[in-house]
């Protein structure tokens, strides 16, 4: 089912590092809603497989534009984005996932008139019939529990924490290889959020690579590997989630930032 | 009096059935389609036409039609249907890309009036029928009297409405329509075919329409200002049930069809549109929403 180019079976002998290949690469990406008014000007960044990796960046900073472009919402005018060396440009949008990415957006992220388990069996689109459905709701009824205990309700009776589950567990069916949230924190108690932040550490152990756009810096890194700091439309910073949190300059610009608001 | 009720259920269910599709395409359009009494219209001419090619069937049972008929509905529906689809694709689509939705229910009307007049010019202003047999009716039970063919219309309708029930909330194709009427985008960002939903629902939409039209015109007449004169009560249907929710257009054409029916022995038939939306006007004064809408 798969469109990638490796060749089926996932364990491929460790030419390099486990956590070597990159599974999304943005290379240059010029792009922005409508013509000449660029959000993104050049924006770089690579994710390895089975890394977690976290985009920060003030407000504006074109943090949604640039998860927005990768899943083909947003027309990009030049640059590449490859997904397992696979340019996505010329994807439309609702193919995205049979290309094993799932992208799960900031707000509306489920139908809110649909069923908890609707929402999902609508993630899992073309799996559905293709066998496996079974062992995929139980695997994310497992990692979200609440879920299964809600699956007969309209989802748009949830809570804000309850919907965001939703939202992943409906990517997540889709089988994708790398996952895409935006925001996942929006809204989220403190509680809430750190909850959520170990969740995406276990969907990583099912084998997946993440990437996560996000304004509470702390948390995000926290669980992540390496970061971006995106401002103007460009990556300006890049390193390690710890270097990142220990950066003076970060730490004035976003963390400290970030506490001023709360 | 049961009489009356028995005559606005017949109604009632060609309402309803022409009400559906019109908030089934609201739903994933946002726009009020004026031109959806046509599809009644086209499904009935259409159903005419291919009627006079089956002409020599035997009536079944207590029916005035025979199964060439029901042939003829079959190609009438299929039809109209693909009138829907061309109608989107020439007119429609190409205004979907401007935002104002005012735009499409104005090209709709004048959709409306254009096919009107196509009808008048193919076929002629003269009321039609489908079958000149005289429908006997029989008391079905104490005070009510009911032809074959009424009872046909109200069992049909109950079926199709189940069957609609049972592909939106069963069938992957019907789960992935609701999602799209649920929110468009996020349903192309879960991999669904947003165009290809779209196509759908105008298809079943207008397929719905056409078997209404073809049982106003078993029932009543055809003629080519039947689906026009039908759509405001199919209006007041979906509204009164609340706008995009499907049992409430089921609901509402009862209402809407009863109360009609209903105020003929009470102030006369003169009333009877009137009367549909003055009970559309007190219904939304307790339901602002509608009596099966979102209130959310």
């Amino acid at each position: 089912m798969s469109t990638g180019r490796e060749p089926a079976g996932a364990d491929r002998p460790p030419r390099r590092a486990s956590r070597g290949e990159p599974a999304l690469e943005v290379r240059d990406v010029v792009a922005g809603y409508v013509p000449e008014a660029d959000i993104l000007r050049g924006v770089s960044l690579r994710v390895r497989e089975r890394e977690i990796v976290t985009v920060l960046g003030p407000n504006g900073a074109g943090k949604s534009t640039l998860i927005k472009a990768i899943a083909g919402l947003v027309p990009v005018r030049s640059g590449s984005i490859r997904l397992f060396g696979e340019s996505l440009l010329a994807v439309p949008a609702h193919r995205m996932v049979s290309h094993g990415l799932a992208y799960v957006p900031q707000t509306g992220n489920v139908f809110a008139r649909l069923s908890v388990r609707e929402n999902l069996e609508i993630g899992a689109g073309a799996h559905r019939a293709s066998g496996g459905f079974r062992d995929d709701l139980d695997r994310v009824y497992e990692l979200f529990p609440r879920l299964a205990e809600r699956r007969r309700q309209a989802a748009g009776t949830l809570s804000g924490g309850e919907r965001q589950m939703v939202a992943v567990a409906r990517a997540l069916m889709s089988r994708p290889r790398v996952l895409m949230l935006d925001e996942p924190s929006a809204g989220l108690s403190p509680l809430l959020v750190a909850i959520l932040f170990a969740k995406v550490r276990e969907v990583r152990e099912l084998g997946l690579t993440i990437l996560v756009v996000e304004q509470n810096a702390r948390a995000a890194l926290a669980v992540s590997d390496r970061g971006y700091v995106l401002a103007e439309g460009r990556e300006q910073i890049e390193g390690g989630a710890g270097d990142l949190l220990a950066d003076p300059e970060v730490g004035a610009l976003y963390l400290g930032a970030r506490r001023a608001l709360a | 009096m049961m009489q009356y009720v028995a005559n606005g259920v017949v109604l009632g269910a060609t309402l309803a059935l022409g009400a559906i599709g019109l908030t089934l395409t609201y739903n994933i359009l946002r726009f009020a389609n004026f031109a959806h009494g046509e599809f009644l219209t086209f499904g009935a001419y259409f159903t005419l036409v291919f009627a006079a090619f089956f002409a020599g069937a035997a009536p079944i049972g207590p029916l005035t039609f025979g199964w060439g008929f029901l042939l003829a509905a079959v190609i009438g529906l299929v039809l109209s249907a693909l009138l829907a689809l061309v109608l989107d694709r020439l007119l429609f689509r190409r205004l979907r890309r401007s935002d104002v939705t005012v735009t499409l229910v104005i090209a709709s009307f004048g959709a409306s009036l254009m096919l009107r007049n196509v009808v008048v010019f193919v076929w002629s202003p003269r009321p039609e029928y489908f079958s000149r047999t005289i429908a006997v009716s029989r008391e079905i039970v104490p005070g009510v009297r009911m032809t074959g063919d009424e009872l046909f219309v109200v069992a049909l309708t109950a079926a199709l409405m189940l069957a609609l029930h049972l592909f939106l909330t069963r069938s992957s194709l019907g789960r992935s329509m609701r999602a799209v009427s649920d929110d468009p985008s996020l349903a192309r960002v879960a991999g669904i075919d947003v165009q290809a939903m779209i196509r759908w629902t105008w298809f079943i939409g207008a397929g719905l329409a056409a078997v209404a039209g073809i049982l106003f015109g078993l029932t009543v007449q055809i003629s080519p200002e039947m689906g026009f004169n039908l759509i405001l009560p199919m209006f007041a249907a979906t509204i009164l049930g609340g706008i995009g929710s499907i049992y409430g257009a089921v609901v509402g054409g009862l209402i809407i069809g009863l109360a009609q029916e209903l105020s003929v022995p009470l102030i006369g038939a003169a009333y009877k549109p009137a009367v549909a939306f003055t009970l559309m006007f007190l219904i939304l004064l307790v339901y602002p929403q509608g009596i099966l809408g979102d209130r959310s």
